[in-house]
């Protein structure tokens, strides 16, 4: 089957001489909600760039729905879908001329680009807004009206790169209802967050880029099993003075009422509260201290540092 | 049956380009139409009316007949140059120019609605300027193509260099250095308000070097039928200049020169 979005090789050094990707490999099969996570400057969006055509690669290969980017450049412009990190276009411009304006670079006629503006623009609602000039639109506003503009001219496939910065909860989790049903409804979607919790909640596969380089590429589930155990935040019923020594988990007083016990993978938490009553602690209540991608993030980012070092 | 034609996509892309254009010089005409109209004629109440009628006859017209071509041409060139730089500098520095880049647009077409809406703006603001001195003089057409070809081929070459000027500037101050340091004094110098005859022999062989003097004179002939130099030698000029520049634009646009990292 022919992949989505197929990236072999791709290395960009900038006039500068800073290394920003050193050779990555993708793969992102077609109807994938794929995560993109990284440090900041770990490669992300120059990767993003070149598969926009905005960043000049230095070498490599990339294929959209099998159009290579330099030879069928038309055809695999015409399946993407592009949401960049920063807000880009004119805010002079009524929003709803904004996504017309894009429909026409795209080829398409005005009477249909209408239509489909006014589809995108109810669907992420703002058609209330459409005369509105786009530098009168509130933060929030401005993230939908780029994905409006992003889906005018149906991409078979959707690269957002932080699309819900800066935005309040309510519309950001509006924004990951739209953004599952349009998955659902056939588009291959990429995504780069600082919100590992929205690439967990979202995110069926991932890569991690560090330094340029692809260090983790698979399943979400997958990685989530190979996390080092979970780190917990225990509020007890009493006070304690020190620390418990529990055998088989390490444990931390945060303060006489908070204690961050290390639960090791494979160990149940059963056991935990079995060693926890047996020396007379009550526990009040529990909660993950880190979300679990966040853990297997910065474990993979840890183990890549230290190789490194190596 | 019947079935709608569809425009090819590249057409449309254009059309969606130039319309856009149009749109912003149109929605700000108190800066872009309203200006050249109140200084031309401010031109023609101060140098037509009170110095000219003491300057006498050139080449048998009189003053304000002979400045009329020149101050046309002037304001295509002035506004066909300032529209392509200023609009293509804010959607670099706005960063809308991405908008066109990701989309699946050859850079021909790019800088073809950029150069159309320039050369739009410069024969909006050229038939502005000529209905202002319909107020005060008589005109006169003497070869209607070759005063088409030369405002519209002076519009096209201006917009052109104007892309140039915007795809190199990175700040604001860049893109009114060219218009005002080298544009306007070559167009003052290049016979607009003077016949190169009433020079020093030396100053008219160094005027030979101003490319605006065989434009300036070109219109003046279609107009007028009277010139300095042979209208056919400033065509030429002109299309070479097209030429050049066009190749050099596509070139920097390919390459995503100030556009793409």
């Amino acid at each position: 089957m022919i992949p989505a979005l197929a990236v072999e090789g791709l290395k960009k050094t900038y006039a500068t001489g800073v290394e920003a990707l050193g050779g990555i490999d993708l793969r992102v099969e077609e109807g994938d909600f794929y995560a993109l996570l990284g440090p900041n400057g770990a490669g992300k969006s120059t990767a993003i760039g070149i598969i926009a055509s905005l960043v000049t690669k230095s070498a490599g290969r990339v294929a959209v729905f099998g159009h290579d980017l330099d030879d069928d450049w038309r055809a695999a412009r015409s399946t993407i879908g592009i949401v960049p990190q920063e807000f880009n276009f004119n805010v002079f411009e009524p929003v709803e001329e904004i996504l017309i304006n894009q429909a026409g670079y795209y080829g398409i006629a005005r009477e249909r680009a209408c239509q489909q503006a006014e589809k995108y623009l109810r669907e992420l609602e703002l058609w209330d807004k459409r005369r509105t000039q786009a530098r009168d639109l509130s933060g929030g506003m401005k993230r939908r009206l780029m994905i409006a503009r992003a889906l005018v001219h149906e991409p078979r496939l959707l690269i957002l790169d932080e699309p819900t910065a800066g935005v309040d909860l309510e519309i950001r989790h509006a924004m990951w209802e739209f953004l599952q049903r349009r998955n659902r409804e056939g588009t291959t979607i990429i995504l780069t967050t600082h919100y590992l919790e929205e690439a967990e909640s979202l995110c069926r596969r991932i890569a991690v880029i560090h330094q340029g380089r692809i260090v983790e590429q698979g399943g979400m589930r997958e990685l989530l099993a190979r996390t080092h155990g979970e780190h917990l935040v225990l509020s007890l019923t009493g006070t304690l003075e020190v620390a418990p020594v529990l055998k088989g988990f390490r444990c931390e007083l945060v303060d006489p009422v908070t204690l961050e016990v290390q639960l090791p993978t494979g160990m149940g938490i059963n056991a935990l509260f079995a060693a926890l009553s047996a020396v007379g602690i009550e526990v009040l209540s529990m909660r993950n201290k880190h979300n679990r991608l966040e853990q297997a993030f910065l474990q993979l980012l840890r183990e890549n540092s230290v190789d490194e070092h190596e | 049956m019947s079935m709608n034609k569809v425009a090819h996509p590249y057409l449309i892309g254009y059309r969606t380009i130039l319309a856009k254009e149009v749109r912003r010089f149109m929605r700000i005409w108190p800066q872009t139409i309203l200006p050249p109209a109140i200084t031309t004629a401010l031109y023609f109440v101060i140098f037509g009316k009170l110095i000219g009628s003491r300057i006498g006859p050139v080449a048998g017209f009189g003053y304000i007949d002979y400045i009329v071509p020149g101050l046309i041409l002037m304001a295509v060139i002035s506004h066909s140059y300032a529209n392509v730089v200023s609009s293509f500098y804010s959607t670099k520095f706005q960063r809308h120019i991405e908008e066109l880049l990701i989309a699946p647009l050859p850079s021909w077409i790019i800088l073809a609605g950029y150069v159309s809406g320039g050369v739009a703006r410069g024969l909006v603001v050229g038939v502005v300027v000529t209905l202002v001195s319909a107020c005060f003089v008589e005109l006169s057409v003497f070869h209607w193509p070759l005063v088409i070809a030369v405002v519209f081929l002076t519009a096209i070459l201006f917009a052109m260099a104007g892309f140039i000027n915007a795809v190199f500037a990175r700040t604001f101050d860049d893109i009114s250095i060219i218009p005002t340091f080298v544009l306007t004094p070559l167009i003052y110098l290049g016979g607009v308000f003077y016949s190169v005859d009433m020079l020093p022999p030396f100053w008219q062989g160094v005027s030979l070097f101003n490319p605006m003097l065989y434009m300036v004179n070109a219109l003046r002939y279609g107009m007028l039928g009277v010139s300095d130099i042979e209208s056919s030698s400033a065509l030429v000029i002109i299309i070479v200049f097209i030429g050049l520049l066009g190749a050099a634009a596509l070139w920097l646009l390919h390459k995503g020169v100030g556009i793409k990292s």
